[in-house]
C-alpha cells in the first residue's frame, strides 16, 4: 500500500497535463492582424474521402486572394481543424474556432448530421458559417449561408427533366437511409403524385443503410418493375460508398441507361473516381456544376486546382465550385460592409452577386440561400458528365419545400424589418407552423 | 424515297424520320455479297456537311442528322455512329472534325473523323464534344442494330435480334419475315420470330398467344398483359391463361434467383470469414486485423492493374498468387511483430491487432490516397449468363462463388493432406507434445498464419471486383467475418463454410420483405441468441481442445 | 487488515484517497480560474476548456464501469458503447421534450425530425421523456435492462472470453444500424440535437456548461466510489476469482453467473450515466456512438491507464482522449497512426498500463514488496 504521497502520484500527473491545456488564450484581434478563415472539413475518419478537396479549395481561394493583396488590406490566414468525422466533435472544433481562434467565417461541413451538430453552436457565439453542399432544406439560420443547392435547385429540375424529356412514368426512389434521402422521396411523391398525377402503385421506395454493399436483390426488384411496359427511371439518393456495388451490379444484371436510366443527387466526379465508368454511361446526375461546363472561368478554376494539388488527374465537382462561390461573396461582402464583423457582413451580403463557373452568376437571396442553375450531366466512359439539359436561367434556393405539408406555409427573410428564418406567413407569426395556433387552441382548453 | 417511322425508338416518333427499309434492302443485299465496300464514299464536302449537321444544340436536329447519315451510303457511317455513341466524336476549335481515342486526363489523342489519320495530342479546352442523350443514344442503338443484322459477325447479329423484341411494327413485319427464313443461327431465328409474334399479338392475332405462350421474356409478359385487358375476348381469354403458367414458371425462377443472390453473398462471407477460421479458429488468434489483410489483396488487385494497363483480366489472375503472398507477408510481420509476443492471451491480442488494423487503414490513406481507386472488371467476368429470358446470373459473383468454392477445397486439402495441415493440427491439439515430437511450433505458428493472412488477401482480390476498394474495406466485412466464424463453430472449416452459405441465403430471403436494413439486423440478432443458446457453433469442436 | 465500517472501507487504499483530493482539487481549481480569474489572463480557463473538460469526465466514468468489468470480472465487453449511447439517448430524449414548441416548425409536442418525417403523433416509447425524473430513471434503465436480458442469456450460457468480446460487439453493431433507421423514431443518422435546456437552465449559456462539468465530476466520484466499494467487498473478491479462475470458483459453490451479471448491470448503468452527462455537454447524440470501434477505444483507455485499478481508467480516458483533441487538431493524418500504435505498445509493452508503470517505479524506490494492486493475467 502507497504510505506516503510526497511522491509524485500518477493522478498529479495528469492534473498538470490537463492544466496546460485551459493556459493557452486567445490573443486580441489586431488592427493588422490577419484576418482568420476557420476551415471546418473532416481530414480523416470516414468523410476525408468526400471532405479534404474542399479544405484544399478554401486554402487554395485564400492563396490567391492572399496573391491579389488579401482583404481590406489585411492577409487572410487558413486556420484547418479536423473534426474526423465525429459529430460531437465538429460542434467542439466549432466552438474552438469561434472561441478559441475567433475566426472571422467558417467554411465547412459536408454532412447533414455535422451540420446539425454546429449549428447550435454557430447560433450561440454569433459564427458565420459557409455550407456547400445540396442538403434537404427544411432550414435556416440566421448564421448559417447555404451555397449548395436546396431541393427545388436539384431534385426538382432533374425531375421535371426525366417526365418532360424521357417520358418517364414509372418512378424508382432509392435511397441511403438518413434524411436527405428521406426529405427528397417524400418531396418527390408528393411532387410526382400532385404535378403528373403519378398513381402510387408506379412509385417504388427503398432505403439502404450505409455503405450498403448486396445490392443484388434490389437492383433485380428495380428490373422487375421496370419491365412492365412504362418508362422506368430510378432517382438515386445512395450516399458515398454504397454507389461502386451498385452500379456494379446494375451495369452486371444489364440495366441499361437507355432502359432504366438512374439520376444521383450524390454522385458526382470525386465519387467517379473510384468506379470503372465505362458499363454507366448514359446514366445521370443533377447538380449546379459539372467539371465538364465549357467557360473559361471553369477551365481557369480547374487548371488554378490542378497546378495547386499538383495532380493532373485532380477532378472537381459541385461543393467546390460552391465554396468558390461562397468564398467570394464572403469577400465581397466584407469589402461592401468594410469590416469582417459578423452582423455587418451578415446584413451586406444579402443580394451580394458572384460569378458562378458554369458562365452565369449566383446570388445571395434573403433566406440565406443563393441562386444556381440545375444541369443534368450524362455520365462518360471517362469519368467526366456531358450535359445534357439545363435550366434556361437560375433557380433560388427554397429554404422551406412547397410539397411538405409542415413547411408549406413557412419563408425565411433574414432582411430587417422580419429578420426570421421560419416566418409563417398563413398565420403571420415567426416561429414555425403550427406553435400560435396549438398554444391558443391549449390556453383556451 | 419515302420516309417511314422509326418502329423502335419511340422517342424519335414524333420529330423523327428514318429509312430503314432502305438500309434493310441494302442489308439484304449485303448478306447475299457479303461485300460491304460496296458502299460509296461521300466526297468530303458532303461528309463534313453531314457532320456539321450533328453540332447543334437541339437533340431533335440531331436525331435528324443522325438519320441523314444512316441514309447516306457513307462506308464511314458506321464508324461515325459508332463514335458518336462512345461520345467520342468531337470538334475542334479549327472545325475539324475528330475522334478522340483515349480521353482521360487533360490532353488527348485524336484522328480526324474523315480520313482516320491521328492528329496527335489536342487539349479538352480545344476540343467540343457532340453530345447525345438516352434518347439519341437508343436512336443509335437500333439504327446500329439493323445494319448490324445483317453483320458478317454473328454475335452482332444475335445481339441485334435481340434488341428487336417487342420494337416490330408494321413496316418492320414484312421484311422480318424474310429475314427470319433467311437466319442461318437458330437462337437468331427464335428471336426474330418471337419478335414477330408479339407483333402479331398487339395485332390481335390469337394464334400468336401459342407462340408466346413458353417465354418468359419480360417484353411477352408486357404484350400479354396488354392483350388480356384489351378489346378481343377470345384474345383476352387465352393471353390470361398464357399469363398464369407464365406466372408460375417466374415464380420458381425468382426462388432460384433468391437462392443464387444468397449463395452469392455467402460465398463473400466465406471468402472473408474462411482466412479467420485458419488463424482464429485454428490457432485460436483473434485478429482483428483480418480485415485488413482483406483490403491489402484489393489493393494489389489495383497495383497489378495499374502495372499492366490494358489487360484487366491478366491482371486479375495475377493478382491471385500477388494478392496471397502480400497479405501473407503482412501477416507474418503481424504474426512476428505483435502476436507472438501476446501468446496465451487472446484479449490482449485482440486489442493489439485492432491497433494494427487502424495503423494499416491509415498507412493506405497517407501512403495511396483516402479515395476509393479504381479496379477494372475484365470482359469476361462483366455481364450475366442467361439461363432463361427471366433468370440471369451475375457473372462476376458466378466466379466469385466458384473462386470460394476453390479456395475451400485448396484450404481443406491443405489442412488434411499435406505435411502442414497435420502438424498444425498437431500443435493446436497439443503444442507441448507435439514439440517434443520434434514439430517446430513457432514455424508452424509462422506458417499457418501466413496461410490465414494469404486467404484473406484473395477475399480481398475476390472482394476487389464486388465492392469499393477503399480504406475502409476491411472494417465492413471484420464483424461479419467473425459472425460467421463463430456461428459456424470454430476450428471447424466446414461449419464456416455452411454458416457463410446459410447466412447469406438467410438474409437474402429475410431483404424482399424486411429490406436491407432490417434484414441485417434480424441475422445479428439470430446469431447472438443462437451463441447464446449454443456457444460453440454449429459445428462444436469435441475433445479437450474446445475448452480453450 | 482490521474489518472497519462499509463506509469508509471503499476509502481503504490510499490511491483512492488521493485521486478523491486530486478529483475535488480539480473541480475547485477549474471553477475558480474559470469565475475568478479575468478572460484576458493567461490563467483563466474558458468555457470552451470547461466543456472540453465535462467531457473527459464523462468518458473518464465511462471507462471506470468497463475497468469494473474488465479489470475485476475478467469481461472483455467491446459493447460498452451500447450503454454509453442509450444512457445518452434517454437524456436526449428529454432535452428534445424540453424544446417544445421553440423547435423550427414550433410544434409543441413532436420534436422536429418527426414533423419532418410526417409522423402523427409521439410514439408511446416517447411517452413520459418531458418529465425529468422519468428521463433520469430511464438513463440507468434502458441500459441496465439491455445488460439484464444480455448477461442473463450469456452468463448463463457460459458464454465467456473473446467468444463474449464478439457478441457484445456484434449487440453494439446491431443497435447501431437498427438506431440508423428513421422508422425507429430515434431521429436517424441525424440524431437528436439542436437541444435548448436542462431542468430550466439553457444549455447555451456558461454557467450551465461549468454546473454540468462540476455534475460530471461529482457524478465521477460517485461512480468510483460505488465501484470500489463493489471491488473491496466479499462480492469483488469472488469476481476477481471469477476473473483468474472461473470454473474453480464455480466448484467452490459460487452461482458466478449470478455474480457477474449484478456487476455487469451496474457498470452498464454508470456507462448509461456517462452518457447521459456526456450528451448535454456536446449537444448531440447519434448512432455513431454506437460504433464498435468506439467501444474498443474505450477498452484501450482501460489498458493504458491500467487494468484493475480504477483510477487508471480515469487516468486512461483523459489521457486518450486529450491526446486526441490536441492531434486531430495539430497533424490529423497522425491521429489514427497514435492510437494504433498505443494499442500495440501498451498491450504488448505496458500490460499494467500506465498506472502498473507508476506502481512500479514507485514501489522500487520505496523498497517495498507487498503492493499488489495489479491483476494478474486473465486468460480465456
Amino acid at each position: 500500500m502507497i504510505t506516503s504521497h510526497r511522491k509524485t502520484h500518477p493522478s498529479l500527473w495528469f492534473a498538470a497535463s490537463l492544466l496546460s491545456l485551459g493556459v493557452a488564450s486567445p490573443a486580441l484581434a489586431q488592427e493588422d492582424d490577419p484576418i482568420k478563415v476557420g476551415v471546418l472539413h473532416s481530414l480523416s475518419g470516414t468523410m476525408a474521402i468526400s471532405e479534404t478537396v474542399l479544405k484544399d479549395t478554401v486554402e487554395m481561394l485564400i492563396e490567391q486572394q492572399n496573391a491579389e493583396g488579401g482583404l481590406l488590406g489585411r492577409q487572410l490566414e487558413a486556420v484547418v481543424v479536423d473534426p474526423a468525422s465525429d459529430w460531437p466533435l465538429f460542434a467542439e472544433r466549432a466552438r474552438e474556432l469561434l472561441a478559441q481562434e475567433e475566426v472571422d467565417v467558417i467554411f465547412g461541413n459536408w454532412t447533414s448530421v455535422s451540420r446539425k451538430s454546429v449549428l447550435p453552436v454557430v447560433e450561440e457565439l454569433n459564427g458565420l458559417l459557409f455550407y456547400p453542399v445540396q442538403y434537404e432544406g427544411e432550414e435556416s439560420s440566421e448564421n448559417v449561408f447555404y451555397t449548395g443547392a436546396a431541393p427545388n435547385q436539384q431534385s426538382i429540375p432533374a425531375i421535371n427533366y426525366l417526365h418532360d424529356q424521357v417520358g418517364v412514368e414509372r418512378w424508382v426512389l432509392a435511397g441511403t437511409d438518413y434524411v436527405f434521402p428521406r426529405t427528397t422521396n417524400r418531396i418527390l411523391s408528393a411532387y410526382l403524385q400532385d404535378e403528373f398525377g403519378v398513381a402510387e402503385a408506379d412509385i417504388m421506395v427503398n432505403y439502404t443503410p450505409f455503405g450498403h454493399s448486396d445490392w443484388q436483390n434490389i437492383v433485380s426488384d428495380i428490373r422487375r418493375f421496370g419491365s412492365e411496359g412504362k418508362k422506368t427511371a430510378v432517382v438515386s439518393t445512395i450516399n458515398g460508398d454504397a454507389n461502386v456495388p451498385f452500379y456494379t451490379e446494375l451495369a452486371n444484371q444489364g440495366v441499361d441507361a437507355a432502359d432504366i436510366p438512374v439520376v444521383a443527387f450524390s454522385v458526382g466526379e470525386q465519387e467517379l473516381t473510384g468506379i470503372d465508368t465505362g458499363p454507366l454511361v448514359g446514366h445521370l446526375a443533377a447538380w449546379n456544376y459539372f467539371m465538364s461546363v465549357d467557360t473559361d472561368a471553369n477551365y481557369d478554376f480547374i487548371d488554378a486546382w490542378i497546378e495547386y494539388t499538383d495532380d493532373e488527374m485532380a477532378v472537381t465537382n459541385d461543393p467546390m465550385e460552391a465554396h468558390y462561390i461562397g468564398f467570394n461573396m464572403w469577400t465581397e461582402a466584407v469589402r461592401k460592409a468594410g469590416t469582417t464583423d459578423v452582423d455587418a457582413v451578415k446584413d451586406a451580403i444579402i443580394g451580394v452577386t458572384v460569378p458562378n463557373l458554369s458562365g452565369g452568376s449566383a446570388a445571395m437571396m434573403p433566406n440565406h440561400h443563393i441562386t444556381k442553375p440545375v444541369l443534368i450531366g450524362e455520365i462518360q466512359d471517362n469519368g467526366q458528365f456531358d450535359i445534357v439539359w439545363q435550366t434556361p436561367s437560375t433557380v433560388a434556393g427554397d429554404a422551406w419545400s412547397d410539397y411538405l405539408p409542415g413547411s408549406r406555409d413557412l419563408i425565411a427573410d433574414w432582411r430587417a424589418p422580419m429578420r426570421c428564418g421560419n416566418f409563417n406567413v398563413a398565420n403571420g407569426s415567426c416561429g414555425g407552423s403550427t406553435a400560435a395556433e396549438e398554444a391558443e387552441a391549449a390556453l383556451a382548453e | 424515297m419515302r420516309n417511314f417511322p422509326l418502329p423502335w425508338a419511340p422517342s424519335t416518333r414524333a420529330g423523327g424520320v428514318v429509312g430503314w427499309p432502305w438500309l434493310l434492302l441494302m442489308g439484304l443485299l449485303l448478306s447475299v455479297v457479303h461485300f460491304p465496300a460496296a458502299l460509296a464514299q461521300e466526297t468530303d464536302d458532303q461528309a463534313v456537311a453531314l457532320l456539321e449537321a450533328l453540332d447543334v444544340d437541339s437533340y431533335v436536329a440531331k436525331s435528324e442528322a443522325v438519320e441523314a447519315i444512316v441514309r447516306s451510303d457513307d462506308e464511314r457511317a458506321r464508324d461515325w455512329l459508332q463514335a458518336l455513341l462512345d461520345g467520342r466524336l468531337q470538334r475542334s476549335d479549327g472545325g475539324r472534325f475528330v475522334v478522340v481515342l483515349d480521353n482521360r486526363g487533360r490532353d488527348w489523342p485524336v484522328a480526324d473523323a474523315l480520313t482516320g489519320e491521328t492528329l496527335g495530342e489536342m487539349s479538352r479546352r480545344e476540343l467540343d464534344r457532340i453530345g447525345i442523350n438516352n434518347a439519341l443514344r437508343n436512336q443509335l442503338r437500333s439504327a446500329l442494330a439493323v445494319v448490324d443484322l445483317y453483320s458478317p459477325d454473328l454475335e452482332r447479329r444475335r445481339a441485334s435480334a435481340e434488341r428487336l423484341l417487342g420494337e416490330v411494327d408494321d413496316d418492320l413485319a414484312g421484311p422480318l419475315a424474310e429475314v427470319i427464313e433467311e437466319a442461318s443461327d437458330d437462337r437468331v431465328r427464335e428471336r426474330l420470330s418471337l419478335a414477330l409474334a408479339i407483333h402479331r399479338l398487339e395485332q390481335g392475332e390469337l394464334e400468336a398467344v401459342a407462340e408466346l405462350e413458353g417465354s418468359l421474356h419480360p417484353r411477352v409478359r408486357v404484350a400479354l398483359n396488354r392483350a388480356a385487358t384489351g378489346d378481343d375476348p377470345q384474345v383476352a381469354i387465352a393471353a390470361r391463361d398464357a399469363l398464369g403458367s407464365i406466372e408460375q414458371q417466374l415464380k420458381l425462377n425468382r426462388a432460384a434467383e433468391t437462392l443464387y443472390f444468397g449463395l452469392s453473398m455467402g460465398s463473400v462471407l466465406v471468402l472473408a470469414a474462411i482466412g479467420l477460421a485458419i488463424t482464429f479458429g485454428v490457432m485460436g488468434v483473434i485478429n482483428m486485423a483480418h480485415g485488413e489483410l482483406i483490403m491489402l489483396g484489393a489493393y494489389t488487385t489495383w497495383a497489378v492493374q495499374q502495372l499492366l494497363p490494358g489487360q484487366p483480366g491478366l491482371a486479375l489472375i495475377l493478382s491471385i498468387p500477388a494478392g496471397f503472398l502480400v497479405s501473407a507477408l503482412a501477416g507474418v510481420a503481424i504474426e512476428r511483430g505483435v502476436i507472438q509476443f501476446l501468446k496465451g492471451r487472446p484479449l490482449e491480442t485482440l486489442l493489439a491487432t485492432f491497433g494494427v488494423s487502424l495503423i494499416l487503414q491509415q498507412l493506405v490513406r497517407t501512403v495511396i490516397s483516402p479515395q476509393n481507386r479504381t479496379v477494372v472488371t475484365p470482359e469476361w467476368m462483366s455481364g450475366s449468363l442467361a439461363v432463361n429470358d427471366a433468370l440471369s446470373l451475375t457473372l462476376n459473383r458466378m466466379v466469385v462463388l466458384g473462386f470460394a468454392l476453390l479456395v475451400f477445397v485448396g484450404l481443406m486439402l491443405v489442412m488434411r493432406r499435406t505435411r502442414l495441415g497435420l502438424e498444425v493440427r498437431a500443435v493446436t491439439q497439443n503444442r507441448a507434445m507435439a514439440r517434443s515430437m520434434g514439430i517446430r511450433a513457432t514455424r508452424v505458428d509462422i506458417l499457418t498464419f501466413a496461410l490465414g493472412s494469404g486467404v484473406a488477401g484473395l477475399a480481398g482480390v475476390a472482394l476487389s471486383q464486388l465492392t469499393n476498394v477503399g480504406p475502409n474495406l476491411g472494417q465492413n466485412y471484420i464483424i461479419d467475418s467473425f459472425m460467421v466464424v463463430v456461428f459456424g463453430g470454430v476450428g471447424n472449416l466446414w461449419g464456416t463454410l455452411v454458416a457463410g452459405l446459410s447466412l447469406g441465403v438467410i438474409n437474402q430471403i429475410l431483404e424482399p420483405w424486411a429490406g436491407a436494413m432490417l434484414a441485417k439486423i434480424i441475422v445479428l440478432v439470430f446469431i447472438i441468441l443462437f451463441i447464446q443458446k449454443r456457444p460453440r457453433g454449429l459445428f462444436p469442436q469435441k475433445g479437450r481442445a474446445a475448452e480453450g | 487488515m482490521q474489518a472497519r465500517s462499509w463506509l469508509l472501507r471503499p476509502f481503504s487504499e490510499r490511491s483512492t484517497q488521493l485521486f478523491f483530493g486530486v478529483l475535488l482539487a480539480a473541480l475547485v481549481l477549474v471553477t475558480v480560474l474559470h469565475l475568478a480569474v479575468p478572460a484576458d489572463h493567461p490563467l483563466h480557463v474558458t468555457a470552451y476548456t470547461v466543456n472540453l473538460f465535462g467531457k473527459y469526465l464523462s468518458y473518464a466514468l465511462l471507462a471506470v464501469a468497463v475497468d469494473l468489468v474488465w479489470g475485476y470480472l475478467g469481461i472483455l465487453s467491446l459493447g460498452h458503447g451500447a450503454f454509453f449511447a442509450l444512457g445518452g439517448y434517454a437524456m436526449g430524449m428529454y432535452l428534445m421534450r424540453q424544446i417544445g414548441d421553440r423547435g423550427t416548425y414550433g410544434d409543441p409536442v413532436l420534436p422536429d425530425f418527426m414533423v419532418f418525417l410526417n409522423w402523427e403523433s409521439l410514439p408511446w416509447y416517447w411517452q413520459g421523456f418531458d418529465m425529468a425524473w422519468f428521463a433520469f430513471v430511464m438513463v440507468l434503465l434502458a441500459p441496465g435492462a439491455l445488460a439484464l436480458v444480455f448477461g442473463w442469456l450469456a452468463f448463463r450460457s457460459r458464454v465467456t472470453g473473446v467468444y463474449l468480446s464478439i457478441i457484445t460487439q456484434a449487440m453494439t453493431f446491431a443497435l447501431m444500424l437498427a438506431f440508423f433507421r428513421n422508422e425507429m423514431g430515434f431521429g436517424g443518422n441525424n440524431g437528436l440535437t439542436d437541444f435548448r435546456d436542462i431542468l430550466g437552465f439553457s444549455l447555451r449559456s456558461d454557467a450551465t456548461r461549468l454546473g454540468l462539468f462540476i455534475a460530471t465530476g461529482v457524478a465521477l466520484a460517485l461512480g468510483y466510489l460505488l465501484c470500489r466499494a463493489i471491488v473491496v467487498s466479499k462480492l469483488g473478491r469472488v469476481c476477481v476469482a471469477t476473473r483468474d479462475a472461473e470454473a474453480r470458483t464455480r466448484f467452490l459453490g459460487y452461482r458466478v453467473e449470478r455474480f457477474q451479471l449484478f456487476v455487469f448491470v451496474v457498470s452498464a448503468m454508470l456507462a448509461g450515466v456517462a452518457g447521459a452527462l456526456y450528451v448535454p455537454q456536446v449537444g448531440i447524440i447519434n448512432p455513431s456512438e454506437f460504433e464498435p470501434i468506439f467501444s474498443i477505444e474505450i477498452v484501450l483507455w482501460v489498458a493504458l491507464g491500467g487494468r484493475a485499478t480504477l483510477y487508471g481508467a480515469v487516468i486512461g480516458a483523459i489521457l486518450v482522449n486529450y491526446a486526441k483533441t490536441v492531434f486531430t487538431g495539430v497533424m490529423p493524418d497522425a491521429w489514427l497512426f497514435a492510437l494504433g500504435g498505443m494499442f500495440v505498445l501498451v498491450t504488448v509493452f505496458l500490460p499494467q498500463g500506465v498506472a502498473g508503470l507508476l506502481a512500479y517505479r514507485i514501489r522500487r524506490q520505496r523498497r517495498s514488496s507487498d503492493e499488489t494492486a495489479t491483476p494478474q493475467e486473465a486468460s480465456a
